[in-house]
């Protein structure tokens, strides 16, 4: 939303992600990700909250470009360390997928291969992207469990993913994805389907492989706690497009946004035995969006104009952005 | 008040016969749980996956048989009830499941599925049951006129909002909602846990929460026990236990919650368990309060 002039890493701006289908005659176009702006300096963190349904997976998706048809990348640029991805081949985008950029899925157990050993599954990605001979490899992939604190790596290495906890699994994930030495992370709910003593475990070991491998970190989370937690930085994703961007601090105690502020009122923490503060209606369906801004019809603050036209990001402080007519000044 | 649930060392085991692969083994998934619930109370019991708290919950219901213990839910001594008797007992006892997207059959439209306990206990006419079925409705916020609409039209708080009212059916006096908010968006959440308050207070319902989201139960829970590996390691008031956790599981799961305000502090508590007696029986440590120490 804003433009920073230090070398980014990741500069993504008016990314389009459109998915088209045909039901009953009728061609339908959902913009999942419509016009999304957000970048990432070396090592910084930043954090992708919004809830099922807002495009933060998409986003994801769409960086990496792993949106499968019908989904298609229809607008934007992705620059990422100098180059726009989106002008990339396959036979070049698979070099910086895995490699320069790597990724973090929810579930451990559908991102790992059931077949292989958590140390040929590790060694695999140091061998296809040429960076080490198998027996290097294998030999790598036990350090690369040492450092996620997997107990006794070495025997760990020979486990299918089957034989570890849930946790541990999404340690040795995020052994892959960090064994080529990636200059960016994708996490995506990285601890979502995970117990909250083991989240709180995983949240501290990203933490801790971010400062040993000066990673750049792309936390996507529905949870405001994990991104307090984690992120420098957080982007709030409604209906495709980000609302509000900002310092963390910023943002979780000076919302702007009504939706960012409805999210945080939400939460169950003051006055047990209250009513807790719930946003009214539902999660749009991104086919049906309105003409105007697309929180309006759930929210409190709406006036005429909500309705007519979404607003443009305003910014409140040079780093911190919103999109909602309450802070434009009228005339 | 009276208590209206006693449950007492409750056990279940699973086994798993052996195979060439394998030796038999036994799991005591709830291992000798005892608590009270009084009427009209909200009872939380809270703890991670595989501590035992959703098989209790389904023990208590016979969705699931217990292996030993004892129900005793108002005057009737429930495990011990003949399938004909815990037939007519689950009037008064109903569960709400975690997933709004697999606990309600995708090829019957809301109303029937709202109606079918009504059916099957032979409650009324068939306008009677009709006409329940619209202030079943209307109670738990839907729009009657959706009664024909199929699960999969609904979003997913609507959803849980239709398991909510086939459970309110038969005008239970206990609820048992195993994780009911986990599977929805967080914006969402705040309203079914609202409806749940409003119904409690509204219907005098005797709610027990199972849930991980330590949150929520420090916002709906009156009473709560923290379950680990089958066990109650913890029981007392929520705020008794929330502002003074005796046990150090208990510490390290309240410290490990993610809090959303980025200017709290607060350390990070680790539980080991092999430095932690975890045969201790449940001791006073409070009024009312008790832990496995």
């Amino acid at each position: 939303m804003s433009t920073v002039p230090s070398p980014l890493l990741l500069d993504v701006r008016g990314l389009t992600t459109e998915f088209v289908s045909a039901r009953e005659g009728a061609v339908r176009v959902v913009r999942a990700v419509d016009g999304v702006s957000l970048h990432l300096a070396r090592g910084e963190t930043l954090g992708l909250v919004g809830e099922s349904g807002c495009g933060k997976s998409v986003t994801a998706l769409s960086i990496i470009r792993l949106v499968q048809p019908p989904g298609r990348i229809t607008a934007g640029a992705i620059i990422f360390e100098g180059r726009d991805l989106t002008a990339l081949g396959e036979t070049e985008m698979q070099r910086v997928r895995g490699a320069r950029i790597g990724f973090v899925f929810q579930e451990p157990m559908t991102a790992l291969n059931p077949v292989f050993t958590i140390g040929d599954q590790i060694a695999e990605s140091l061998v296809v992207h040429g960076l080490a001979a198998r027996g290097p490899a294998r030999a790598r992939a036990v350090e690369l469990l040492e450092a996620v604190r997997i107990p006794e790596p070495g025997k760990r290495a020979g486990d299918y993913p089957h034989q570890l906890s849930g946790g541990m699994r999404q340690r040795a994930l995020i052994a892959a994805a960090i064994s080529c030495r990636p200059s960016l992370l994708i996490a995506d709910e990285p601890t979502t389907a995970l117990d909250v003593t083991i989240q709180a475990e995983i949240l501290d070991l990203l933490r801790e492989m971010r400062a040993q491998f000066g990673l750049a970190l792309l936390l996507i989370t529905h949870d405001l706690g994990v991104v307090a937690h984690l992120a420098d930085r957080v982007a709030v994703m409604y209906a495709g497009r980000i609302v509000e961007e900002g310092p963390t601090a910023a943002v979780l105690s000076k919302p702007a946004h009504p939706y960012t502020r409805g999210l945080l009122a939400s939460l169950p923490g003051a006055a047990p035995g209250t009513r807790l503060k719930a946003i009214p209606g539902s999660v749009p369906d991104l086919s049906e969006l309105p003409a105007g801004c697309a929180f309006s019809p759930r929210c409190a603050d709406r006036e005429q104009r909500c309705d007519v036209c979404p607003p443009e990001p305003t910014s409140l402080t040079p780093d911190h952005a919103v999109r909602c007519y309450l802070h434009v000044k009228v005339g | 008040m009276m208590a209206l649930v006693e449950v007492r060392e409750l056990v279940k085991q699973f086994s798993r016969r052996p195979t060439p692969f394998s030796r038999l083994s036994i799991v005591r998934a709830v291992d000798g749980v005892s608590f009270v619930v009084e009427e009209g109370e909200t009872f939380g019991l809270v703890g991670e996956s595989g501590s035992g708290k959703t098989t209790t919950g389904r023990c208590m219901l016979r969705l699931i048989e217990p292996t030993s213990g004892q129900f005793l839910f108002g005057s009737r001594d429930v495990f011990t009830l003949t399938s004909a008797d815990m037939r007519a007992a689950r009037r008064d006892m109903q569960m709400v499941f975690q997933d709004p997207y697999a606990s309600l059959n995708p090829r019957m439209r809301a109303g029937a599925i709202v109606e079918e306990g009504l059916i099957i206990h032979r409650v009324g006419t068939k306008q009677d049951r009709q006409d329940r079925v619209r202030e079943l409705f209307a109670l738990v916020g839907l729009d009657p006129h959706q009664l024909e609409r199929y699960p999969h039209e609904f979003s997913g708080g609507q959803r849980q909002r239709i398991g909510l009212a086939r459970a309110l059916a038969l005008r239970p006096s206990l609820i048992v909602a195993d994780e009911p908010v986990s599977a929805l968006d967080v914006s969402i959440q705040a309203q079914i846990i609202n409806l749940f308050m409003d119904l409690q207070q509204a219907l005098e319902l005797t709610l027990i929460f199972i849930a991980h989201d330590l949150r929520l139960v420090r916002h709906l829970c009156t009473r709560v026990a923290v379950m680990y590996r089958g066990r109650i390691v913890e029981m007392g008031r929520t705020d008794d236990v929330f502002r003074e956790p005796a046990h150090p599981y208990t510490r390290a799961l309240l410290s490990a919650v993610p809090d959303p305000d980025p200017a709290s502090q607060q350390p990070r508590v680790t539980f080991d368990p092999t430095t932690s007696d975890l045969q201790a029986p449940l001791r006073e440590v409070g009024p009312g309060h008790t832990a496995a120490i």
